[in-house]
């Protein structure tokens, strides 16, 4: 049963500066990339080269330490440090620092399979992981976890192309440029999953992309484009489980228990690349945009290319911008510095001016509008929930399910009163769960 | 190179674009919801029902901008939300009301309704209804006294009305005495399309019901407040009254009545829908909507009062918080079976 999430907002999606721009490579391949060795939820990966080494796209230069997928080289070229650096999700994590060499030489221990109708789900789960894909829509969930811990709970493959953030347009243009390396990720997710078919969600403001995709699917009639309507947070996760199947997923629960398994279509077509042509993910599209910059554009991406380089090649800024965040204005994060480089997460860029951006307001008046209680998608009632979090009563606000905030921002957005709602959600959830562990090691110590 | 390192990006946390919807454009959007009241208002009762409205609006501001400045807070005015207290104030008064009692009531709305209790947002009481039932306490027959409509009894504009003026031009509204509280409950002179218009005596903001209404919908259309708690007021009023009409009155036409005169519109649209004092959920708005409609008919039909509504709003403000916590919604991803288990459990946790 098909059912329309709860609540939502439509913020302007300002996606005309780049929706009808071709992806492109770089004008200009960048000198270094800085590599995270954390690029997916879980653990950093334990990095296999050392300074001086000579690496070649697709060479593997991070090994998973824990939950994790290993990391390829973007460039060829000569690794010129290892060591901590800024990241796109704040603080320094280890990075491997590649000099290019301008060869782009390929070497890959992964074959190719042309046809993989004969593949075994383990095969492709063993290629996917060492093909290193993660979510590529930003949280970055390892894939291979995903699909061998879905595996038999799992009825119903969904592909997320809502693409609900404003500004962006990177997975839009990927559906209408390389739909067959989407529908082709797809087929082989299918294969793995022991499932007939597929549903692909899009948001209705790409008609183009959904023509596109069904047009592909043809006969096969097995992968199905559902438009949907276009609503922030259209795309998130149990949002979209939700608008598709009309199940919700329980609290603290994961798609799997409602027998879902979601996957970006970036991702889908990130294991097409992997399975088919056998090539481990080293590049990305990027939407580089925002009023701030001079030409936004779509880009082609080796990982580890620097913000800074990006925005040269949409011609510079245009004016002083007043943030640049790696993701949509929603739920994206702001950086201090544009020496970081892309992660695969990372699927825009973007330039905010000064009247673009959200002032930030010091003083906070809530009227109790009631908006946010109107908008939030997880029926929560953020205006109790801050009045505690500005009190310091976690478990008072743990009672109104605050551990339940997908942090979308739709609160946020709409508080004509311009309250710091995701803000104060977060710094709550994070004192709850400092509280539970702590509660937890003194059980343990009651014990012992 | 170097000019791009003396960028300076700033760094928040998400999200990073806010709706151009603030506190100042809805309050607008209300005061503008209001004029054609007003209009009617000044149509049927003369230029004193402007003047009075704007003393009230510049009384409200002034009170706000002294209070705030002498406690040293930061000024508030611009968020236009006294200007709204004031209108509505003057509205729920008659025209024939002194300037300075008036002034008096807006005083009391804004610094000991609004502001003792920290401003915007932190009173538990409409400002507009603390200050209309402080003024009924200290000045019942001021604030009972109603001019009658049309133009031959335009009130004078000086300071105070006379009491020539008053012995002449005023009358009884709609709810008054004979209707409500005699025996007979006989209808009042005025025709229902006159009572629906507004072409009746009674307070200066509340007498035309259509221009209320359409005030209310624009609001609604605007997105500026939810339909649930007007809907639900009129609606329980509307019930009450058709299923029990009193004197032998046709069940219609005493609903109609019912529903053109007194306070309702203004209230429901206006005063039950302010959001500081309203629920946040969707339960608890439709519950403080029929308790306003419950309270209402019962002021009117039992009560002292020939009318109900700023009253039954005032009670229904006081029990928000515990609407509030009867309202909250359902948990995402909880179904009806997974809640029942969980009844079970605790109930055979409590019996074991």
């Amino acid at each position: 049963m098909k059912q329309s999430f709860y609540g939502g907002v439509h913020p302007n999606d300002r996606k005309e500066a780049t929706r009808h721009k071709a992806v492109t490579p770089l004008g200009a391949a960048p000198q270094q990339v800085v590599i995270a060795m954390s690029m997916h939820i879980g653990a950093p990966c334990k990095s296999v080269v050392a300074k001086g080494d000579h690496v070649t796209v697709g060479q593997k230069i991070g090994e998973i330490a824990g939950l994790g997928a290993p990391i390829h080289a973007s460039v060829s070229g000569t690794v010129t440090a290892v060591e901590p650096r800024p990241y796109p999700g704040g603080n320094k994590v280890m990075s491997v620092v590649i000099e290019n060499d301008f060869q782009d030489t390929f070497g890959s221990d992964l074959t190719p399979h042309p046809d993989y109708s004969k593949l075994t789900a383990d095969e492709i789960v063993e290629i996917i992981k060492e093909a290193g894909v993660t979510g590529m829509g930003g949280a970055g969930f390892p894939t291979h976890v995903k699909i061998s811990s879905g595996i038999g709970k799992v009825d119903t493959l969904i592909l997320n192309g809502a693409e609900c953030e404003p500004y962006i347009t990177a997975d839009h243009r990927l559906m209408l440029e390389q739909g067959e390396r989407v529908i082709g990720g797809a087929r082989i997710l299918m294969q793995a999953f022991g499932l007939q078919s597929a549903t692909i969600g899009v948001e209705a403001n790409k008609p183009d992309a959904i023509e596109h995709l069904q047009a592909l699917v043809g006969a096969r009639a097995d992968v199905h484009v559902e438009s949907l309507r276009t609503r922030y947070p259209q795309g998130a996760e149990k949002q979209l489980i939700q608008r598709l199947t009309g199940r919700e997923v329980p609290p603290g629960g994961l798609p799997a228990h409602v027998g879902c398994a979601v996957f970006n279509v970036g991702t889908a077509a990130a294991v097409y690349d992997a399975v088919v042509e056998g090539k481990p993910v080293t590049h990305r599209i990027v939407t580089v945009t925002g009023d701030a910059v001079k030409e936004p554009c779509n880009l082609l991406v080796p990982l580890g290319t620097s913000f800074q380089h990006l925005i040269d090649e949409a011609k510079g800024f245009a004016e002083e911008p007043d943030r640049v965040l790696t993701g949509g204005p929603m739920m994206g994060i702001a950086q201090h510095t544009l020496e970081v480089g892309i992660i695969k997460g990372t699927n825009a860029v973007l330039c905010l001016t000064r009247k673009e951006a959200a002032p930030i307001e010091t003083e906070e008046v809530c009227l109790r509008c009631a908006r946010c209680v109107n908008v939030c998608p997880m029926h929560l009632t953020p205006v109790y929930m801050h009045l505690y979090a500005g009190k310091g009563m976690w478990k008072e606000a743990e009672a109104l399910n605050v551990m339940d905030c997908i942090e979308c921002g739709s609160c946020n957005y709409i508080c004509p009163g311009r309250l710091h709602l995701v803000q104060s959600f977060r710094m709550t959830k994070m004192e709850l769960r400092q509280l539970a562990a702590k509660e937890k090691a003194a059980k343990e110590a009651a014990k012992a | 190179m170097n000019e791009e390192k003396k960028l300076r990006l700033k760094v928040a946390s998400s999200p990073h674009v806010a709706s151009p919807i603030n506190t100042m454009s809805l309050m607008r959007d209300v005061l503008i919801a209001l004029v054609p009241a007003l209009c009617a208002a000044v149509f049927f009762f003369g230029p004193r029902a402007l003047i009075a409205t704007a003393v009230s609006v510049a009384a409200c501001e002034l009170f706000e901008w002294g209070y705030r400045k002498l406690m040293k807070k930061s000024l508030a005015n611009q968020d236009l939300s006294a200007a709204v207290t004031g209108v509505l104030l003057a509205f729920v008064c008659p025209v024939t009301l002194p300037y300075w009692v008036l002034i008096i009531g807006d005083f009391f709305a804004i610094v000991v309704v609004k502001q003792l209790f920290g401003g915007l947002g932190k009173n538990f009481m409409n400002p507009a209804l603390g200050g209309r039932a402080f003024l009924m306490l200290c000045y019942p027959v001021a604030m009972t006294t109603w001019a009658k409509a049309g133009t031959a009894n335009w009130a004078p504009l000086g300071m105070s009305v006379g009491q020539d003026y008053i012995d002449a031009f005023t009358g009884a509204t709609p709810l008054g005495a004979d209707f409500m509280h005699n025996a007979a409950h006989r209808l009042p002179d005025a025709s229902l399309l006159d009572a629906f218009v507004g072409n009746v005596g009674g307070c200066i903001g509340e007498v035309s019901a259509l221009l209320l209404l359409i005030g209310g919908v624009y609001l609604i259309v605007r997105g500026v407040i939810r339909a649930r708690i007007p809907v639900a007021f009129i609606a329980t009023v509307a019930v009450l009254t058709f299923l029990f009409p009193q004197g032998g009155n046709d069940r219609l036409t005493w609903m109609l009545y019912q529903l053109c005169s007194g306070g309702l519109m203004l209230g429901a649209f206006f005063m039950a829908t302010d959001y500081v004092t309203s629920p946040v959920t969707k339960k608890g708005e439709i519950i403080f909507g029929v308790g306003c409609g419950l309270l209402t008919v019962f002021i009117r039909y039992f009560g002292g009062y020939p009318e109900g509504v700023s009253y039954a709003i005032l009670i229904m403000n006081c029990c928000v918080w515990l609407l509030d916590k009867v309202g909250k919604p359902n948990r995402y991803g909880v179904t009806k079976e997974m809640r029942e288990a969980q009844k079970a459990a605790k109930k055979a946790g409590k019996e074991g």
